[in-house]
Formats: structure tokens, sequence, C-alpha cells
């Protein structure tokens, strides 16, 4: 419906690609539509996708909507055998594949695979029926999502047509966009901001060039040759963005707005941002895969005026997420789900049409319309909402709990540090200590001591990593979401 | 009058406008276009029905809802009438469009 839209009130426009040569929303609708008819014909309840960006994403996303069945965009990076699982998990299926992924997944049962080029060439097919552009029922699961599994086993999170419409419907304004727009997608297209940047473009009528997976040069040259105007990346990726434009001098002069989320953002970094790029309209955005994307948006008049503020509570507005969309509700609540007033620290609890909570297969969901993300944060006077990471990853140190996230802040705070975990590892007098993995820049250089008495002077001792670790790198995942799991068994193994 | 559902999509018995339910009471509501009552999209209206005021158009990607926003529905397809619930005339949801954030 939200394509079909588009379509109508906005055909004539270019959906996909460059300004001379794109599919225009119009092409993109039939096309969409033809994909519809051939996945309705296909074995299975749901249609998966193991490739990298292009517009065959848009198209197989709202072909399957049309068809009736699930999206389930299925991570590439995966090793072969966590690949092949989730496929068996899958099926029965359509799995659309990219270049080489064929090979990896061997026989399936229950799977029938389909080659990106194939897709696209069939889509073409002005012989093959079209599919009732309005055929989806709100309630039917629209995109099925594997968490990215940082804490466990990956999860199967449900969005229905209802969640991600209402969240587009209510976040966009239809056919918005300037004639003149466009946004460039690197994040991969199982990750939520993959689908939502789909569903958001479309709907406001934006340009959409794909960039095939994220290179921080190919993404800088991208956005000058294509005059992009629009782009969200994660954390890591604004990073080496700003290294690239520091480098060559050339800056990003078509583009307006730049959204970062997905993980959470150091304050320096978005300074250096907005020192480098001052013409740019900066946009942090939280959410989770769980609330169909964005809950919280801090806009660019925010940062512009907490970057020109002297008042710290103004100025740490930066390292805030902004405040919650005017379409969910957000509170902060203690370990007995009762709420917490402004200022303290709790658990973010949400709650809105967009909002999903559902895992397929497991119990759970929504407490009387209210999702609890497991993330730790607080809200302060003027509703501005400061997320401190998972709550499974704070660390208990003799029954005091301690924010990874307000250690590590401190740490890059160094001028020799250029990025720091912090995690508990398992204590025989403590329960859990708190130990540090630290990466400095090029050409620093600082001792463990150093760093710990730095952060027994701004923090209080008990907050202090007892073993602090310097290393060449600290483990991510492509998505720049820090592996803590993985870094926890590392440290816990080196000073256990 | 029908109890209305979100994503239930309802069209105009008086001209071309269609739309989608996008926050509905769970009782019964008197939703009309046109000053007619509306048929679910599908289904023809009934024959020989002419508009009764609410001429002011409805316009595709708006949102509508009451003054005390009972109800909300989405155009998702331009028309000349507009809505009302009763003789109450259903006004343009005025929402301060959110910077992009995908």
């Amino acid at each position: 419906m939200l394509l079909q839209m588009a379509a109508d009130g906005a055909g004539e426009r270019i959906a996909l690609g460059s300004r001379s040569g794109g599919l225009t929303l119009a092409e993109l609708g039939l096309r969409s539509q033809r994909a519809g008819t051939i996945f309705a014909g296909r074995n299975g309840e749901r249609v998966a996708m193991i490739d990298l960006n292009s517009e065959a994403v848009p198209i197989a996303l709202f072909g399957a909507a049309l068809a009736n069945k699930a999206f389930v965009p299925i991570n590439y990076r995966l090793t072969d055998e966590q690949l092949r699982d989730l496929v068996r998990r899958t099926a029965p299926a359509t799995v659309i594949v990219g270049e080489g992924i064929a090979e990896r997944l061997g026989d399936i049962e229950g799977i029938e695979l389909v080659t990106r080029k194939e897709l696209l060439d069939l889509v073409d097919d002005a012989g093959i029926e079209l599919a009732d552009p309005y055929a989806c029922d709100p309630d039917a699961i629209a995109v099925l999502l594997y968490t990215s599994g940082t804490t466990g086993e990956p999860k199967a999170a449900v969005l229905r047509h209802r969640n991600l419409a209402s969240y587009v419907i209510s976040s966009v304004e239809f056919a918005g966009a300037g004639e003149d727009e466009a946004a460039i997608t690197s994040v991969p297209p199982y990750h939520i901001a993959g689908i939502s940047s789909v569903l958001s473009s479309t709907y406001a009528g934006r340009r959409v060039v794909h960039l095939e997976a994220f290179d921080p040069q190919l993404w800088v040259e991208s956005v000058r040759a294509e005059a992009v105007t629009h782009a969200m990346v994660v954390p890591t990726m604004l990073n080496r963005i700003l290294d690239v434009i520091e480098d060559d001098g050339g800056g990003l002069p078509s583009l307006r707005a730049l959204s970062y989320g997905g993980g959470p953002m150091p304050v320096a970094v978005i300074e250096r941002a907005i020192a480098l790029l001052p013409d740019v309209g900066f946009v942090n955005a939280y959410g989770l895969t769980e609330t169909s994307s964005t809950i919280a948006l801090l806009g660019p008049d925010d940062h512009r005026e907490a970057f020109a503020s002297d008042d710290p509570a103004v100025r740490g507005r930066l390292g805030s997420v902004g405040r919650p969309l005017p379409s969910v509700e957000v509170t902060i609540r203690d370990a007995a789900g009762e709420p917490l007033p402004a200022g303290e620290r709790g658990e973010i609890w949400v709650s809105g049409e967009q909002v999903s909570g559902e895992y397929l297969g497991r119990d759970g969901g929504l407490a009387d319309g209210w999702f609890q993300t497991r993330d730790a944060g607080h809200l302060d006077d003027a509703g501005f909402l400061y997320v401190h990471g998972r709550l499974d990853d704070v660390i208990v140190r003799g029954g005091e709990n301690l924010s990874p996230g307000e250690i590590e802040s401190v740490l890059v705070e160094h001028p020799a540090v250029d990025s720091a975990a912090v995690v508990g590892v398992p204590d025989e007098e403590w329960g859990e200590k708190v130990v540090a993995a630290v990466v400095t820049l090029p050409g620093s250089e600082v001792t463990e001591e150093e760093l710990r008495d730095f952060v027994r002077a701004r923090l209080r001792s008990t907050k202090t990593p007892e073993r602090i670790e310097i290393r060449g790198e600290l483990p991510f995942n492509e998505t720049g979401k820090l592996l803590r799991r993985v870094l926890r068994d590392e440290l816990a193994a080196t000073f256990g | 009058m029908p109890v209305l559902k979100p994503g239930a999509r309802l069209r105009s018995s008086v001209c071309d406008a269609e739309f989608a339910v996008v926050k509905a009471p769970a009782d019964d509501v008197d939703l009309r276009c046109g000053g007619q009552p509306m048929v679910p999209v599908g289904e023809d209206p009934p024959a020989g029905l002419s508009a009764n005021g609410f001429q002011e158009g409805s316009l595709i990607g708006k949102r509508y809802t009451d003054d005390a926003a009972t109800v909300e529905v989405l155009c998702t397809k331009a028309g000349t009438s507009s809505l009302s619930l009763g003789d109450e005339a259903l006004v343009l949801k005025d929402a301060k469009p959110l910077p992009s954030s995908d």
C-alpha cells in the first residue's frame, strides 16, 4: 500500500539509482507487483535474501509483501555453518542469493534458490501478471529479522505490516522529499535500518542510491558523484568517513542530513563531525529491531544548540539520543517495573503502534503494550533520553551496579585513546571485577597505570578498571556493534 | 455503522477518494466522506448517492483526525470530498515533519 501510494502520487520520480537512467517509483511499483506474482507461485511462506545492497532489495521486500509472504534478509557475513543453520530455520522458502552464496549453501530441504540477476530479469518481463498492490494483511508478518545475537543465539524478531506501516506513516511526510533529494543506503539489508530506509525513502519519494557494501572511500565518492543529500550510518562508519574527508579536504557539498544510530556514538566523534561538516544537519536516531527502527531522535537543531552551548547540561545532550517520537511513549522503570522519575537510571520501556517486541516461536512480547528494551537509560528534566548500554552488560561488582558506558566514555577522553571497551569478568572476591580493553591512537603511547589514574581521577575507585589491556583492535561485528561476549571471554582468559 | 479496524481500507461512495484506517475506537464510528457512509474497498457503493456537503477534498498521504483524536485515517487516493464523523468535519492532522532518520 505504501509503495502503491508512492507510485500513484509521485510515480514519475526516480526511486532507485542515478538521476538519468534510474528506476521511477512507477517502474519500481510494477516490478514489485511482478515479483509478488512470482513469489506467490513459489514454494514456502517466506522470501529470504542473502545478498549485498542493490535495487533487488526493495523489489524483493515489496514483492514478498504483495505475495503475502514474510521477507527474511539474512547476513551474508555469517560463517557457512551459521548461514546454513538460519536458512534451515527459514525453510520452506524461496531464497534470493547474491554471487557465491549458492555454493556456500549447498542443497537444503525446502529451499529454492533464485539469483539476484534471475530475479531482476524476471521482474523486467512485461508478460508477467501484476499482483494486487493492496494485497497485504496488516496483521501478517512483513519482515523477520534475525537479531545480531551478540549476547546469544540469534532470535527472529517479528515485524508485522501494521508495525512498519505505522512507523512510516507517523514519522515520514508522504512525498515530502524535495525533487532533488537523494539518500545513500550503505547499511546492509539484514539490518533494521536497511529495511526502514527502503520504506521511508519510498514513501517520502526520495531517490535511493545503493552502495553494495560500505567502504568509506567509495561512500564519499558516491555521495559527491550522485549529489546525495541524505544518509544514515552507524558510528564506526562515520569515523572512517571523517578520516577520508579530512585527508582529501573535499568535504561533502551536497550532503544536508546525516543520521547515525545502531550503537553508541562517542561524543568526540560527533563533535569532530560537526566541526568537519558544519553545513550538515545531524540526526541521532535510537531504535531497536523490535521497535521497527527509530523511537527517539536528536535533530539538527538540538545538535547545533548543544554544540554551541557552555551549559554542561545542554552540551551533554550531544551524548543523548534526543526525545521520543510523538507517536511513541518512553518510560524508565526499575527492576520491579515501577516508573522512575527524571534523572534516575533504569530500564528503557517503550510503547506505540510501531513496537512489535515479538520473537518467532517464543513467549513474551508486550506487557500491556509495553516493550522492555533491555537497554539501560535515563530521561533528563527536558525529556532527553540517554542510553547507557545493554542491561545485560551492567557489571555487578560487590553488589554495586556499574555501567560500562560511563567508564568507556571516560577512557576515550584520554588523548592517547582511540576506542575502549569495559566488561565484567568473574571474580572470587567481588562476583565480577571491572576490566577494560583499549586501542590507542596511531603514534600514541600510554601505560595501563596512567589510564587507571586517569579514570580514578574522574570517577571513583570502584569504577576504575582493575586491569586494562592495550590492544590492536576491539572485536566489532560489521554493523559496528561491539561483540562484548567475545571480548568478555578473551579478557576473562587474560585477567580471570 | 461499522466497527473500524486499523489497516482497514475504505472508499468514498461519492468520489474517488480511498483511505486506510490508522486508529479507530473499539466501538462503532459514523465515518463519512462527502457526507455519505463509506464502503470497504472492493465493494460497490450503493447506486444513486450524491454528496451531501463536505467538499473540501482529500489529499493523498495526508492524515485526518477528529478533534478528540478518536479516529485517524490516511488518504491513500485523492478525491474531491472530505471526511466527517457524523456532522463533525475531520481535520488535517497537523504533524510537524520529523528530520529523516533513515
